[in-house]
């Protein structure tokens, strides 16, 4: 069975919106792997779209398929109404914004410098002190890229993107190794960009992050999209809204915690295990009867709120059993 | 931090006020030469490579192969210090100024020989004396002349016919003046290599590349930047050695300096060319390490840098002549030794915008931007 073709996608796949972005039947096979295996993707004007996947997915080879940067061995990419590879290209490269995953600026030229550098090769975009504004760099204007903070040279990275005034922003990865106050002032910027009317598709293995900015996520997984939606959609088909997480001191038996009242799933990690459930106040007084009744004792416990973290690990749980 | 504070805040007040969205950016191959240009003289360690070590180097060549008195010929006497026959010929070999004569061990001589302290070994034998020396050696030849000369004229020869001499000692015809323009020829085919060689892959291995090639950027113009850059730094480049050569050694430019300028140009476009070509795919620095030295080595030593290239074998000469090292420093000869016109040096010329041309051409063929 198809996991594109998840409940969430197709109950909620809006109609007739403007789309910035569309990419279908997307292949990328390197020479020992397949990163990406049929991916189709539909990014609406105005949206903040997440791919959101573990390392390996495949997020970094689709996005640079859908910047123009690598050549798909299968598919077709549609990019604000034009294809890659006319005479177009730059024409079109006007009307976007990069930030690529590790890209390191050179070292020894100044924030403004750069700016000034990629503002050049635009023939229209924000005047490089607009920019430097709007990434909160003002203080660091006239220093060396080498010198900055991890955060910093992101807000760079992502001014870099900023500076022709795009109409479709691509950020791989954008805070990935960020402290969270780094990661704050990022979301900050791009939240703004949205807020002005910009598109923009981001890739992240922070479900967090997925969480905060996005309008809609899709999951990927080994090169696939394997679910669609909103976030609370997406959290909102686990069936459920709260995780337990619980160890134990002697095994206890699978079907013993799924048959209990309220659970929707199990899933175990090593020693931890997780339980989907609807109704905590019924499921974990059920759950605690049920560990004295087998002669186990609760070594750990933990409850939270369910998150994409969870729906994710429910995903590939699922996948992997059925392959 | 109250003042820089405030200092920040008056300033974002200023970027807020409307009007500001005029670029004040310049034509994109000025700003990403300018940026070439500020990435080197930053970066310390290649200042030092391009500007102060071609000096360094022709100061030590110059000193080491400097004509000053000519140097005397050394002399190993075989034999031990007691033999009178050795006695003998120690005392007419000294007498002579431009010999340098030791009594030696037979094995001292043969390692004196063959380590070149001496260039002959001579040896009393019977009443006759015998001369060992390698006939290979230039120095060992002469050495043989000038020591049989006296020491038949120590028994009694005489010349037939007198001889007048004048010694004469040109600059222009010195060492050092066939030295500097091979230098000069070297060092531009080294910063020309290593210098977009290595920043360029570099910048692959950063994904600069990358990053450049999601913008709008010409492709040429980036490359375009890198042969601009390069000829900024040339000037500086040459200007250095020749101005040091004519303080410390008199050395003087015969030809004209716009014929100068003009060879300068073109070689430094040239060998930009070369470091580009090299760099177009290479994405680890060892890669374009071995390439580029692959590529250099055979012109260090075929192209006449240290001595003139017309010594290697004929059957090479064509090879030769066509490596873009060769012509450069074959005109730099041309203008700077000889005071050369241009027009009649029109094939090293023709090699040379070859060369340039053509490898600009391949390198933005083949040019791996990620």
């Amino acid at each position: 069975m198809s996991t594109q073709t998840s409940p969430v996608a197709s109950k909620f796949a809006p109609v007739s919106r403007p789309v910035a972005l569309r990419c279908s039947g997307l292949v990328k096979r390197f020479a020992d792997v397949t990163a990406v295996n049929g991916l189709d993707l539909e990014i609406f004007i105005g949206e903040c779209f997440g791919l959101l996947g573990p390392n390996g997915a495949g997020k970094t080879t689709t996005v640079e398929i859908l910047e123009g940067l690598t050549a798909a061995n299968e598919g077709t990419v549609e990019l604000l109404g034009q294809h890659w590879n006319t005479s177009a290209d730059r024409a079109l490269r006007e009307r976007i914004g990069v930030q690529l995953q590790e890209t390191q600026l050179p070292e020894k030229v100044t924030v403004v410098e750069a700016l000034r550098l990629f503002r050049s090769f635009y023939r229209r975009g924000h005047s490089v002190d607009e920019v430097i504004q709007t990434v909160a760099l003002e203080e660091k204007r006239n220093a060396r890229v080498g010198k900055l903070s991890g955060g910093q040279k992101q807000r760079l990275a992502v001014a870099c993107a900023l500076v022709s005034d795009p109409e479709l922003l691509f950020l791989d990865e954008p805070t990935t190794g960020l402290d969270p106050q780094a990661r704050l002032s990022l979301w900050d910027i791009v939240e703004k960009f949205r807020e002005r009317g910009g598109t923009i598709l981001l890739t992240t293995h922070y479900m967090e992050e997925a969480t905060r900015l996005c309008d809609r996520v899709a999951i990927m997984d080994h090169g696939k999209v394997i679910a669609l939606g909103t976030p609370a959609e997406l959290i909102e088909s686990l069936g459920a809204d709260q995780i337990i997480e619980f160890s134990v001191t002697n095994d206890l038996a699978d079907e013993s915690l799924t048959n209990l009242p309220a659970v929707n799933h199990l899933h175990k990690r090593g020693e931890v295990y997780a339980l989907t459930v609807a109704e905590i106040g019924i499921a974990l007084p059920a759950l605690l009867a049920e560990i004295k009744r087998q002669q186990s004792e609760l070594v750990t416990l933990t409850t939270h709120q369910a998150t994409l973290e969870d729906v994710f690990v429910s995903l590939t749980g699922r996948m992997l059993r059925e392959s | 931090m109250t003042i820089s504070h405030t200092e920040s805040e008056r300033r974002k007040e200023e970027l807020i006020t409307p009007g500001g969205t005029k670029s004040e950016t310049l034509h994109p191959l000025v700003e990403l030469t300018t940026t070439r240009v500020r990435e080197f003289v930053r970066e310390k360690e290649a200042v030092f490579w391009v500007f102060v070590f071609p000096v360094l180097m022709t100061f030590a060549l110059g000193i080491a192969f400097r004509n000053t008195a000519p140097d005397k010929t050394l002399v190993a006497i075989e034999g031990s210090a007691v033999d009178s026959r050795v006695n003998e010929i120690a005392r007419v070999l000294s007498a002579a100024p431009e010999i340098n004569a030791t009594v030696l061990s037979a094995s001292e001589a043969a390692q004196a020989l063959r380590s070149g302290k001496v260039s002959i070994v001579v040896k009393p034998e019977n009443d006759a004396f015998e001369y060992r020396f390698d006939p290979t050696r230039p120095e060992s030849r002469s050495a043989r002349l000038i020591v049989d000369d006296v020491l038949q004229r120590g028994k009694g020869r005489t010349d037939p016919v007198k001889v007048g001499e004048e010694k004469v000692t040109e600059p222009g015809a010195r060492y050092v003046d066939f030295l500097v323009p091979g230098l000069i020829g070297m060092n531009m085919m080294g910063s020309g290599l290593w210098g977009l060689g290595f920043t360029i892959v570099i910048a692959r291995s950063r994904k600069i590349l990358k990053r450049f090639a999601a913008t709008p950027m010409r492709r040429s113009h980036y490359l375009l930047s890198f042969m601009l850059s390069r000829l900024v730094f040339l000037v500086l480049e040459v200007a250095a050695v020749i101005i040091f050569a004519w303080l410390v050694f008199d050395f003087t430019v015969r030809g004209s300096w716009l014929s100068l300028s003009l060879i300068t140009v073109l070689g430094g476009f040239t060998f930009s060319g070369v470091g580009l070509l090299v760099a177009a795919r290479p994405s680890t620095i060892e890669g374009v390490s071995g390439l580029m030295n692959f590529i250099m080595l055979p012109m260090w030593l075929l192209s006449g840098t240290f001595f003139s290239s017309e010594r290697f074998p004929q059957v090479l000469q064509p090879f030769i002549k066509a490596l873009p090292l060769t012509a450069l420093n074959t005109l730099l000869r041309a203008v700077m030794n000889e005071g050369a016109s241009l027009s009649s040096n029109w094939i090293p010329i023709a090699i040379l915008l070859a060369w340039c041309v053509i490898s600009f051409i391949v390198a933005l063929k083949i040019f791996k931007w990620q």
